[in-house]
């Protein structure tokens, strides 16, 4: 059957494994290459597409009505929109809040990213639920006779691309340091691998004095700025490519109190020992349950990641698993003051149920 | 375990709790739980035997629940599935829960009290810091101004211990204020008020959450009102989820529920409502319901997550990660993700009752309901095709003046917005958030380009835009110069456009999920493909009732229930299509496969084009559609579906069309000697007064195809006919206006069968207690009959077993005959399930639904089924129906051939008289105090006398002004007696109605209440558990 209602120009979403979902173009004329991914929230698109988590990806949102309240100056994670393209049911050309500025479409547009607007966001996501994450590529087409040559060229760019091969994190994460609450009475190291700003903002809000780092620095160089504890953010890509991050946190552990979120977390399961694997379509929505393995209860967390970690060595304790697939979501050292989620306590999107945890840390560094 | 149910059916409390008892007895059977079920509401599945292990039809009173106590000696009680009912029992009862050793199961008295009590709540909520509107309680105007300068213009007024509403408002400044505070503190029994900020018009924004004993707390939804704070939210038009919420916004509302939900400690279900200023993102805390609600059931249905059925489980013991969601075989323990839009919007009575009344604080819909789909628009298009709204409401909303809140002003929205109105002034006018304003001005553009011709249905495009917009064939078809929709429906063929379905799953696809529930939308993926193969063999189709309305209620639910399950045990694959969120048939786990659909032919068609070709490729037989157990809506799809080459099952569309049709059944009559009341009909003015010659006055007027007596009348003269024909004329769309001859005095029958084509099983002759005249669904009515002589009695199975060969009916149909003396009248024959079917089938013991099914779908015989001419009644049982008119200032009480009741309760016992009572007592009426007569004509000395001979005190009034200033003037009164051979009495009547003085309008029904007082004066009154009843009644299983 037709498949869109032909107002507009023309994108075109096409999957590796040659199935092509066209829609309207919105956002930025370009073309883009990438992991497709889905993101089951309701709310927070802009806190979604401003995550560097994202950085390699064109992300489906599940829910259909996307841009309903607009882009505000409040919501933004990082500075930019960081997946390769936006794919939605409908953007919201009109929005509506207060704190609103811009639509979605001048939104990507401004940013430099395509987006795909009016496809069966709904029949993505059960493809991607079934085959797994995809790399897949968003070209516009231009002109109707270049169909069969633009399909062609995307499905070739499609294939050819590798998730696993890019460096994401050196490409997203901060290159120099910087300090946020300079008057704070402790220090906090972040070391940045894609971090969101909420986690520098839920440190600061404890009155830390925090130093983002880049993912390169060395402990050495840490251990100078005298810091009362160490957080390792979140961060796009595959956790076995950062080796280097990993190799500093094996020189700190045991000599700072040390937090780590989502990618974050796998390094530090990495730095002590366990192992990562890639999920087939990951955990990425405001909705997904853990569970806390020694005290029983349940968490209702925010989460976006592709991989998972397994196999902890004697030394570490499992703290938090997923309660709908058991996978892993958290951990403790057995004796030194370490910690880590895989989930997003600060939120934004999603659920404030967890901050707690940023107050567990700050406990740790009393 | 005791479980509570919420009895009648009313406006503010109707099916969903029906849905909610029902659950949460299945989910408690499972664990292996005894449950013992109150209820005075036949018309549930909860109240059946297969539902519940014990069930009492009973009053929902204190006292009769103490008995039960006694008698039954629970372990444990659940009182969160009842709405208000239940809560205000469990608070009533809990010394005897103390007393008996009953366990209050999940949310306790204390925290029901907490939350309830609105002093005790707004410490609570201010001590968590949370807001709520600032509030300050006065005692002087100067007080008074000073609070609210305090708190800012404007401030919401209410005087303190002072009923319905007198001397409170909002005030918009000092002025204002100083006009209203002392009358205020003058009407306040204790001379203080309270001024309270004022959050009309914010957003209003609900939350349903869900704690257990352990503390964890998840929330299963958001929904956001599209008419802002002061129209309740059952009066709102609801979107799930909230739409115009920042995930901030979410979040913020999102801790607070959790927050509110702890401090309370409900473990269960609980409803949270907010007011947002969508100025600066402030909120305020406004309402709290620690109980299974209406909105609950609406979240159920929107997310496919079951809130009662969880709940329930708490109750029982177990933690959210310990409860399964059945949907993904995943834990309960998450918040459902939805990638769809769902759109819910309230049915109201206001085209049954002939009233205009703006929206307000109070509900005044009788049901709701729901739509969903991909778009926004798709989903209000498709609600709005699932109200079945009368013809003409575009026109009617064209004529409204005002932008206040009413049934029709969406639909002037619009209309405004086509004009050229702008989002940003309606938005202004109407405090509704311009998001949604953008969203039905996207419709009216569509319309407009049209009418204009820019959007051009044969253009695949622009038709698939006007599609994914919502647009029906019909809608489509009008819009563009007044196209047939068979030409539109060419065009979308032609385009290989067709509706595609998308499952509901409670995780927007992140899992594969088992659920056989699904909606249509316009989308290259159509699902139903790759849905679970049912094990079932021959596929059925059973259409639903939609919305439920006056004259169309939760009976016609309860019969496709019934229909469902019994094919279900015969091997059927059931799929069920209805649209209405509050009850059990839309519960996806009751059919094999269930559509939450508009119910009308293109939608339907869509449905039963994919469920053919599943059988086609599944190597299926597909049966064919019920349409007998959805009341008159799935019956006048039965001609539209069979003229699309569909199979009906049961009672041919032929034999529909033959009873339906007043010529037609007039002719059939006569063949048969039979005599129908006298009648003709007419298409016009003129010719109504015509017939009226030869037909005799009174007279009732009957619109062709409607249900419930819409628009029916008696009519006593001329003068009376003209002032009402040309309504009846308008409702009737084209089709004549039945005009019958109207037997003063006599008493009517209902009578409904079971047949398979040749003959009739008789399962009750029900004889109405009101007079003839009175529409049967307003009418007391007793089984076995009291009045009848054998010779009538003869009368009436003689002419029911010919009209059931005569017409060929396959299944179940309901006859309405007047008797007077031995003479028997038919009136009229409806081939369906009728409003009686659960009374019935509760009265008999035997589910005559389920067993009409097997009729129709196997093609049972009843011989086969062991089925006698006519089943044994048991010991007396009277059914008594409950009135909305405390809710309608304006509406009088008087009853006639339009029917104005809501709901029923049901009343058995070893005599007529103590039935009477008990469903009397059970509907709110009780007959202690003093019965004031008025208007009463003829029947004045004999109602008088009845009641004095029953030792019932009676005030008598020569006028109506006397009687009326008496009532208003607040003298205890239990009953007026009024009006009963008149119209006249009026202002008595809705005096009476202000003060809670129930009135009967039937000099009948008030014999027969004075009677059942005398013969019963001084007897205990004894409760009897169904299963008991029909041991004593003897009735065999069929």
């Amino acid at each position: 059957m037709l498949v869109h209602a032909g107002r507009g120009k023309t994108a075109l979403l096409v999957l590796s494994d040659g199935s092509i979902f066209e829609g309207h173009s919105i956002g930025a004329k370009v073309d883009a290459v990438g992991e497709l991914v889905f993101n089951t929230s309701m709310t927070g698109y802009q806190e979604a597409l401003t995550d560097p988590s994202y950085a390699g990806q064109l992300l489906t949102f599940c829910y259909p009505l996307i841009g309903n309240y607009g882009i505000s100056e409040e919501a933004f994670e990082s500075s930019k929109v960081q997946p390769s393209a936006a794919i939605v049911r409908e953007a919201c050309n009109l929005p509506t809040h207060y704190q609103s500025r811009r639509s979605l479409d001048e939104f990507l547009e401004q940013s430099g990213v395509p987006g795909i607007s009016g496809v069966d966001t709904r029949a993505i996501v059960r493809k991607v639920r079934s085959a797994g994450v995809m790399p897949s590529a968003l070209v516009q087409l231009n002109d109707e006779s270049e169909r069969e040559a633009v399909i062609a060229s995307a499905l070739k760019k499609a294939k050819a691309f590798d998730y696993g091969a890019n460096d994401y994190v050196l490409a997203v994460a901060t290159k120099t340091n910087q300090v946020f609450n300079e008057a704070g009475a402790k220090t906090v190291v972040l070391i940045d691998v894609g971090a969101k700003g909420s986690i520098a903002r839920e440190l600061v809000k404890r009155g830390f004095r925090v130093v983002v780092v880049p993912p390169k620095t060395t402990a050495k160089e840490i251990m100078a700025l005298e810091p009362a504890g160490l957080m390792v953010s979140n961060g796009p890509g595959d956790p076995a490519t950062a080796t280097y991050t990993i190799d500093t946190l094996k020189n700190l552990a045991g000599k700072l109190p040390i937090f780590g979120i989502c990618l974050g977390h796998q390094l530090l399961a990495h730095t002590l020992g366990a192992k990562t694997f890639k999920l087939k379509f990951g955990h990425r929505g405001s909705n997904q349950p853990v569970l806390n393995v020694e005290s029983g209860k349940a968490f209702i967390t925010s989460q976006n990641h592709g991989y998972a970690v397994k196999d902890l060595p004697k030394t570490v304790s499992e703290l938090f698993v997923n309660a709908n697939d058991g996978t892993n979501e958290g951990l403790r050292h057995k004796e030194l003051p370490i910690f880590s989620v895989q989930y997003h306590p600060e939120a934004n999107p999603g659920p404030y149920d967890n901050r707690y945890l940023f107050d567990e840390f700050a406990k740790m560094l009393d | 375990m005791l479980l509570i149910g919420s009895g009648p059916i009313v406006i503010g409390q109707a099916a969903e709790f029906d849905y909610s008892g029902t659950q949460a007895c299945l989910a408690l059977r499972e664990e292996g739980i005894k449950v013992v079920l109150v209820n005075s509401n036949p018309a549930t599945i909860q109240t059946d035997l297969d539902t519940a292990d014990i069930v009492y039809v009973e009053p929902l009173h204190a006292k009769v629940l103490e008995r039960i106590i006694e008698r039954e000696k629970p372990d444990g009680v659940l009182a969160t599935m009842a709405g208000q009912t239940g809560l205000n029992l469990a608070v009533q009862l809990r010394e005897v829960f103390k007393k008996h050793g009953v366990a209050v199961l999940g949310t306790s008295i204390e925290s029901i009290e907490l939350a309830e009590d609105r002093e005790q709540f707004k410490e609570l909520i201010q001590k968590i810091d949370e807001p709520i509107p600032a509030s300050k309680r006065v005692r002087t105007v100067e007080e008074a101004l000073g609070a609210a300068k305090g708190i800012g213009y404007p401030v919401i007024v209410r005087a303190d211990y002072c009923l319905g509403g007198t001397g409170s408002g909002i005030v918009a400044n000092e002025a204002e204020m100083i006009g209203l505070i002392q009358v205020s503190l003058t009407a306040s029994a204790t001379n203080s008020a309270l001024v309270e900020r004022s959050v009309k018009g914010m957003a209003e924004i609900e939350y349903e959450v869900i704690r257990d004993s352990a503390d964890n707390c998840i929330t299963i939804c958001n929904m956001e009102n599209i008419d802002p704070i002061g129209v309740h939210t059952g009066e709102s038009i609801v979107v799930a989820p909230a739409q115009t919420l920042s995930d901030d916004d979410h979040q913020k509302l999102r801790t607070s529920a959790i927050k509110i939900i702890r401090a309370l400690k409900v473990e269960g279900a609980c409803n949270i409502q907010f007011a947002l200023d969508q100025s600066n993102g402030n909120y305020y805390i406004i309402e709290v319901n620690p109980r299974a609600s209406r909105s609950s059931a609406l979240a159920s249905k929107a997310t496919g997550y079951p809130i009662a059925r969880v709940a329930a489980k708490i109750a029982a013991g177990y933690t959210l990660p310990e409860i399964e969601n059945r949907v993904t075989g995943k834990t309960a323990c998450f918040e459902p993700a939805i990638d769809y839009v769902v759109l819910k919007i309230p049915r109201w009575p206001f085209d049954k009752l002939r009233l205009k009344e703006n929206l307000g604080t109070g509900m005044k819909s009788t049901g709701e309901t729901m739509a969903i789909g991909r778009t926004f628009e798709e989903s209000l298009m498709k609600a709005i095709r699932s109200l079945e709204l009368r013809p003409g409401y575009e026109e009617q909303a064209k004529r409204l003046e005002s932008l206040e809140p009413t049934e029709l002003r969406l639909f002037k929205l619009k209309q405004l917005l086509r004009d050229g109105a702008t989002v940003a002034e309606l938005a202004s006018a109407t405090s509704i958030n311009a998001w949604f304003l953008e969203k039905i001005r996207n419709i009216a553009m569509a319309e407009k380009a049209m009418i204009s011709g820019s959007l051009d249905f044969n253009n695949p495009a622009d038709l698939l835009h006007l599609k994914r917009l919502g647009f029906s064939d019909k809608k489509i078809g009008a819009y563009s110069g007044g196209r047939h929709p068979e030409q539109v429906r060419a065009a979308r063929e032609k385009a290989g456009l067709r509706p595609v379905f998308k499952m509901v799953d409670t995780c927007a696809g992140e899992y594969e999920a088992v659920t056989p529930y699904f909606y249509s939308t316009y989308e290259p993926e159509d699902e139903s493909p790759s849905a679970p193969v049912s094990k079932g063999g021959k596929k059925v189709i059973i259409l639903g009732g939609g919305p439920i309305r006056m004259g169309q209620g939760i009976e016609f639910d309860y019969c496709t229930v019934h229909a469902v399950q019994a094919l279900r045990e015969a091997g059927f694959e059931t799929v069920v299509i209805n649209n209405n969120p509050e009850t059990v048939s839309t519960d996806f786990d009751v059919s094999d496969k269930l559509y939450f659909e508009p119910l009308t032919p293109d939608d339907v068609l869509a449905v039963v084009r994919v469920e053919e070709e599943a059988c086609k490729r599944q190597g299926k037989e597909f049966a064919g559609v019920i349409v007998q157990f959805g009341g008159q809506t799935a019956v006048n799809l039965a001609g539209p579906l069979e003229a699309a080459g569909v199979k009906i099952l049961g009672t041919t569309v032929n034999s529909i069309d033959l009873s339906q049709d007043r010529k037609k059944f007039n002719s059939i009559m006569r063949k048969l000697g039979i005599p129908l009341v006298q009648s003709g009909v007419a298409y016009t003015r003129e010719e109504a007064v015509e017939v009226a010659g030869y037909v005799g006055y009174p007279l009732l007027l009957r619109p062709s195809y409607v249900l419930g007596g819409r628009a029916m009348e008696v009519v006593a003269n001329e003068k009376e006919l003209l002032a009402r024909i040309d309504e009846a004329i308008e409702v009737s769309r084209g089709k004549p206006v039945a005009i019958d001859h109207f037997v003063q005095d006599g008493i009517e029958l209902d009578i409904d069968f079971i047949a398979d084509g040749k003959r009739a099983c008789i399962v009750g002759i029900m004889e109405q207690i009101e007079e003839a005249g009175i529409h049967s669904g307003d009418s007391a009515c007793c089984l076995p009959t009291r009045r009848l002589t054998q010779k009538a009695l003869a009368t009436v199975r003689d002419y029911s077993q010919k009209l059931a060969s005569t017409l060929n009916i396959v299944g179940l149909a309901n006859i309405q005959m007047v008797v007077k003396g031995d003479e028997v009248t038919v009136l009229e024959l409806n081939p369906r399930a009728s409003r009686t079917v659960p009374f019935v089938s509760k009265a008999t013991g035997v589910q005559v639904a389920k067993l009409a099914a097997r009729i129709q779908a196997q093609g049972m015989t009843l011989d086969a089924l062991g089925l006698p001419a006519e089943l044994k009644t048991g010991m007396p049982a009277v059914k008594v129906p409950v009135f909305p008119f405390s809710r309608f200032s304006a509406l009088d009480p008087k009853l006639g051939a339009e029917m104005k009741s809501t709901g029923e309760t049901m009343g058995v016992a070893a005599t007529f008289e103590e039935a009477y009572l008990k469903a009397l007592l059970a509907s709110g009426v009780s007959l202690g105090g003093t019965v004031v007569l008025c208007d009463c004509g003829k029947w004045t000395k004999v109602i008088a006398e009845k009641f004095k001979s029953a030792g019932v005190a009676v005030k008598s009034f020569a006028t109506t002004k006397e009687a009326a200033e008496f009532l208003a003037a607040g003298n205890p009164a239990s009953l007026l007696v009024s009006g009963v051979d008149s119209r006249s009495g009026a202002s008595a009547r809705l005096a009476a109605v202000a003060k809670g003085v129930h009135c009967v309008t039937s000099a009948f029904a008030a014999i027969a209440m004075a009677e059942s007082v005398s013969v019963l004066s001084g007897r205990k009154a004894e409760e009897l558990p169904l299963h008991s009843l029909n041991d004593i009644a003897g009735v065999g299983k069929a």
